[in-house]
């Protein structure tokens, strides 16, 4: 091959290259131009033909040539891969908003998601999570709970009772401090348990009231507990729980099993009080009726509506649209 | 209970606004649940006469009243109330009145007609409850006064208190003032009015026998002669209505103004009426009858107690309610009137028993003042003695059993320990002294006589408590116990979590039906089971506990449909109860997960199922075909592990759905969690993962459909041995060429070793044995 084939071959390669339209074509070319079989192989091949000095000069010359088809190719390589590219992604284009179905988890009730962010709040502070039965007997709900038979106090709860056992000796639990006698009876102190639970009342219905709603008690008993103790840890709880703008109070007021008893007030950043919790010392009785000797050990107990506190975080206006199980309702949290 | 502030300020030189007072009154434990302002409302509001009263021309519920507000002219009123007539003096809020709601009175037409001011009802001017009519006045008033002056009602302050079991003292206007009396550092002094006695003494005319003295701790009589009966005087009605009792006369407002003042009840006899001028105090005769003052004839029960006369006919159920027999009426001129300290316990069960709480009852139930009675009777007699009636010498004092109250030993160390404070033995009976508990040095402590008005107190802790209320618990540090333990979660618990967050993982909500069941529920859901019934239940519809998950969801299904919501995917964590099997302490409890997948198949139940095993790593379950009552009888299975059965997944019958009215298919899945959750469960130990390469084979077997999948499988996995890690049932297909009552089952099996690469002889040996183990054992044979 001479030199004017040489040249030619090289712009009708480059022609060629240019006119590749995809990348198998492009393949096909390096085969043709690079490969085995090509011209400049061949034109290679035939060097040794020539005399040194002009072998030298072709040599470079095709070598040359190779260089710059290699290089277009790539060069061409890198454009059809880049348009395929472009193309395809062209070919797959969806529009996502119309794919968006609205595929949803399903929901934690909100009584469930308030009980689990005490409980994680709790155990923060290293309490642990006590259950007890629901339907309770006597003893538990009221006797060792320092209310005596036919006392007056036992009307403060408007008690359900079933059939079982001796008439009135199995109910409905109306709160959950029967769960401190059980853990009472249950383990030694000291104690830090919280107590987190359903309840019953013969209440009727209305926004502010059901006959099932749901409590969490705290009961700590070790050996030097104060009342100091129970109002420091209230405090810590609204913080933790309601944030530092909160205002805190303790109300004397009465409940068998604790003594001296408080009500807990919380204010409001916009100045109103909102009666939160019903707490004490636990009543010497009580320690009493756990095992527990009332100068060795004392201790603080307090409990509050859980439900009210689910209300208060979701501005719900009504108590019985938690138990209603309404989709629209149960799907917004 | 109800208290005025200048009522309150006759027992002690109280300082301080209304507002300070009432969060001293909280502070003190008397939450003031309402404060009004009284009198200062009336402004405005003038005494007028009815002239005429004419119906309304556009309108039925209105009329046209002409009244003369003072000036003898006749100004039209639109009035919506129709029961005064010609001649009534009614209350008028005249023009530019502003009313307690904050509405000003301007003269406007009503239908066309002018109104030029607004009849009032006692309820829209703050005296009284009465919103039913005008309110008519007394005719002596001179038209025009202002109602203040008419009524001599003077601005006040009234707050509603809280008062708790335990504070029997705050029952009356002189206990509140007591208690901020304290708190003020001000002088509290009781009244001691000192009656001028005439006329025959008592003791020649009435006589007083306790034949039960557990009953009765004490009982006082005395007589009061030249009774006239009539209206009280306005300033004890208007206290009485204040405090939201009504008048009635001015024996019984004299009885209930002491009761609200010093906390006494008492009852007042119409003395010619009590036979035998005797008073027997014992318990009632089972099946006694009575008719009260209310009217009602009442049977009794050996619990309560009686006051009967001296022919032993019960006149009065003790601290209750008087009887019809002796009561006091226009005729009446002289009275027997009791002032008695009733056992609590008693009175509390009789009360509830009749249905009959009564403010004197309320203070009994408490444990009264036994110590009063003097003073409460002179009280009495001072108040009537406007009216001219005359106390006669000399008192019959009864006694009793009264409660034994010696005086507590208070540590204190102890004080201090239980408070969390450093108060000295002088600041702490200061404290006491203040309430009036008497204390006396005894070694580093104090000896503390409790109060005859604080029949709650007896204990060391009661004292306390009143060192606390009255030191202020606002005073007290704020200390935070470190708990030397480690909190947590349960197991039990966690698994809860996991349970939740798996279901909501897989779109399901979870609700919280109410766990009461109508009767009838558990049958319609086709559960026979010996369920838990509340004996006293508001509706009967909410009398059934639930023993069983599935009524609650369906009705939730039927709710939501109802409201157009459907294929909903629900969940529900909870209690159910039933009566055991043996004899227990309480009744069988277990904690349940049910299920609805509304729309979805037993297909879909499956796949909860697995998912949630899954999460909780309780990997080695069987499903056995099972038909339970309630479930669809060929689309359920049994969940077995390790032979315990712990639930149920499939759908819900097509009976049952009719009963709960579901119109769409339901799948369900039951789990028993209290026994699927103390199977050993979660962490396992790590298997080793093969380097070598793995091979797949499929099978498709042609099988019965009577035989189920799962006992291919577990075919498939005994005869494959260890070499088989992974078995996936691929295709189900029925049809041609499958032949009848029969369907291909595909399956892809991967086989690996951890010590080498399999060699294709291995692959192909456990392959024969797995088809040939299939066709052997199971009605079933290798499609190809």
């Amino acid at each position: 091959m001479n030199k004017i084939d040489l040249d030619s071959h090289l712009s009708e390669a480059l022609t060629a290259i240019e006119a590749a339209r995809d990348l198998e074509s492009l393949k096909t070319l390096d085969t043709e131009l690079l490969g085995k079989n090509s011209a400049t192989t061949s034109a290679k091949k035939n060097l040794g033909e020539l005399n040194p000095e002009e072998r030298k000069v072709e040599g470079k010359r095709i070598n040359e040539i190779r260089d710059q088809i290699q290089k277009e190719i790539l060069d061409r390589k890198l454009i059809l891969a880049e348009e395929e590219n472009s193309l395809q992604l062209e070919n797959e284009r969806l529009d996502l908003t119309e794919l968006d179905l609205g595929h949803r988890l399903g929901h934690r009730h909100v009584i469930t998601q308030t009980w689990e962010r005490l409980e994680d709040l709790f155990v923060g502070m290293g309490y642990t999570v006590a259950e007890g039965p629901e339907i309770e007997d006597e003893w538990h709900n009221f006797g060792a709970l320092n209310f005596p038979l036919s006392h007056p106090a036992r009307d403060m709860y408007d008690t359900l009772y079933v059939d079982y056992g001796e008439p009135q000796s199995t109910l409905l639990r109306t709160h959950t401090s029967p769960v401190q006698m059980r853990v009472m009876e249950s383990q030694e102190p000291p104690i830090y348990s919280i107590m987190p639970g359903r309840v019953f009342r013969s209440d009727t219905a209305d926004a502010t009231h059901m006959p099932v709603f749901h409590q969490i008690e705290a009961l700590v008993v070790d050996r030097g507990i104060t009342f100091a103790d129970l109002a420091g840890t209230l405090d810590a709880f609204t913080s933790a729980y309601f944030g530092k703008d909160f205002v805190t109070r303790l109300r004397p007021s009465y409940f068998p099993f604790t003594e001296p008893s408080a009500e807990f007030d919380i204010r409001r950043p916009d100045g109103t009080w909102l009666e939160l919790a019903g707490c004490g010392m636990v009543h010497p009785n009580v320690l009493k009726a756990g095992g527990l000797d009332p100068e060795e050990w004392s201790g603080f107990a307090f409990g509050f509506g859980l439900d009210r506190l689910a209300l208060m975080r979701h501005g719900i206006d009504d108590l019985r649209e938690l138990f209603r199980n309404d989709h629209r309702f149960l799907s917004q949290f | 209970m109800k208290v005025l502030l200048t009522w309150l300020r006759e027992f002690a030189p109280l300082e301080g606004t209304s507002e300070e007072i009432a969060d001293q009154l909280s502070g003190l434990g008397l939450t003031v649940e309402d404060m009004t302002h009284i009198g200062g409302d009336l402004d405005g509001v003038v005494v007028a006469k009815v002239l005429d009263l004419r119906a309304h021309p556009d309108a039925d519920r209105i009329q046209l009243v002409d009244v003369d507000s003072g000036d003898g002219e006749p100004l039209q009123i639109c009035c919506g109330a129709f029961n005064m007539k010609v001649g009534d003096l009614v209350p008028l809020a005249t023009l530019g009145t502003i009313m307690n709601n904050g509405m000003e009175i301007a003269k406007r037409k009503m239908r066309g007609q002018w109104s030029n001011g607004m009849l009032c009802a006692a309820s829209e001017i703050g005296l009284g409850v009465d919103s039913e009519g005008i309110m008519l006045l007394d005719s002596s008033f001179e038209v025009g006064t202002p109602l203040k002056e008419a009524l001599g009602i003077q601005e006040d302050v009234l707050f509603d208190l809280e008062v708790n079991p335990n504070r029997p003292d705050a029952m009356s206007i002189a206990g509140v003032a007591r208690d901020l009396a304290a708190l003020q550092g001000k002088k509290f002094s009781l009244p001691t009015p000192k009656e001028q006695e005439s006329g025959e003494s008592v003791n020649e005319r009435l006589s007083v026998e306790i034949l039960d003295p557990e009953l009765c701790g004490r009982f006082v009589a005395r007589i009061l002669d030249d009774i006239e009966v009539g209206p009280s005087p306005s300033w004890v009605s208007n206290r009485l209505v204040a405090l939201g009792m009504r008048p009635i006369n001015n024996v019984v407002d004299a009885s209930n103004y002491v009761m609200l003042e010093l906390g006494q009840p008492s009852h007042t006899y119409d003395l010619d009426r009590v036979h035998g001028s005797g008073f027997k105090v014992r318990k009632a005769q089972e099946g006694e009858k009575i008719t009260t003052l209310d009217g009602i004839e009442r049977s009794l029960a050996s619990s309560d107690g009686v006051v009967a006369d001296a022919d032993d006919v019960a006149i009065g159920i003790a601290g209750v309610m008087g009887g019809a027999s002796t009561e006091i009426d226009q005729d009446t001129k002289t009275i027997a009137l009791e002032m008695a300290w009733w056992d609590p316990i008693s009175i509390s069960a009789t009360a509830r028993r009749l249905g009959l709480r009564s403010e004197a009852s309320s203070r009994f139930e408490r444990g009264a003042d036994p110590e009063i009675a003097d003073l409460a009777m002179q009280r009495f007699a001072e108040i009537l003695s406007s009216s001219g009636a005359t106390l006669t010498p000399g008192t019959l004092d009864s006694r009793g059993d009264l409660p034994h109250r010696p005086p507590v030993r208070v540590r204190i160390e102890r004080v201090n320990k239980m408070l969390g404070v450093n108060l000295s033995r002088k600041e702490i009976s200061k404290l006491l002294e203040s309430l009036e508990f008497k204390t006396s040095k005894s070694g580093e402590n104090l000896d503390v006589e409790i109060p005859s008005f604080r029949f709650d107190s007896s204990e060391e802790i009661d004292v306390i408590e009143e060192i606390a209320r009255l030191y202020g618990y606002s005073n007290i540090p704020r200390t935070v116990p470190m708990s030397a333990l480690t909190g947590g979660l349960t197991e039990r618990q966690t698994d809860r979590r996991i349970v939740k967050n798996t279901l909501v993982g897989l779109g399901i909500d979870e609700v919280m039906p109410v766990p009461f069941l109508a009767p009838g529920d558990l049958e319609a859901a086709g559960l026979k089971v010996d369920g838990i019934t509340v004996t006293n239940p508001l509706v009967t519809e909410e009398s059934v506990m639930r023993a069983s998950l599935r009524p609650g969801l369906l009705k939730t299904l039927a709710y939501n449909a109802s409201h157009r919501l459907t294929g909903l995917k629900l969940f529900e964590l909870g209690h159910i109860y039933q009566h055991p099997l043996s004899e227990q302490p309480l009744p069988d409890e277990r904690e349940h997960l049910g299920v609805v997948l509304a729309g979805g198949d037993a297909g879909s139940a499956v796949n909860v199922w697995s998912a949630l095993a899954d999460a909780l790593a309780l990997r080695d379950y069987e499903l056995i075909t099972v038909s339970p009552p309630g479930l669809h009888a060929t689309r359920t299975a049994q969940i077995e592990v390790h032979g315990e059965v712990i639930g149920f997944v499939g759908e819900i019958a097509p009976s049952v759905l009719d009963a709960y009215e579901v119109s769409e298919r339901v799948g369900w899945l039951e789990i028993d969690l209290d026994t699927a959750l103390t199977i050993s469960h979660g962490d396992k130990p790590y298997k080793s993962i093969s380097r070598y390469p793995s091979s797949d084979i499929d099978l498709a077997f042609e099988v019965a459909e009577d035989v189920p999948a799962a006992s291919v499988s577990s075919v498939l996995r005994a005869s494959a041995g260890e070499l088989l890690i992974d078995l996936r049932l691929f295709d189900v297909f029925r049809g041609h060429p499958v032949g009848e009552n029969c369907r291909s089952l595909a399956y892809t099996l991967r086989f690996q070793a951890t010590d080498r690469t399999l060699t294709d002889k291995e692959i192909s040996e456990v392959r024969e044995r797995c088809i040939s183990a299939v066709e052997k054992e199971l009605a079933a044979s290798l499609r190809s």
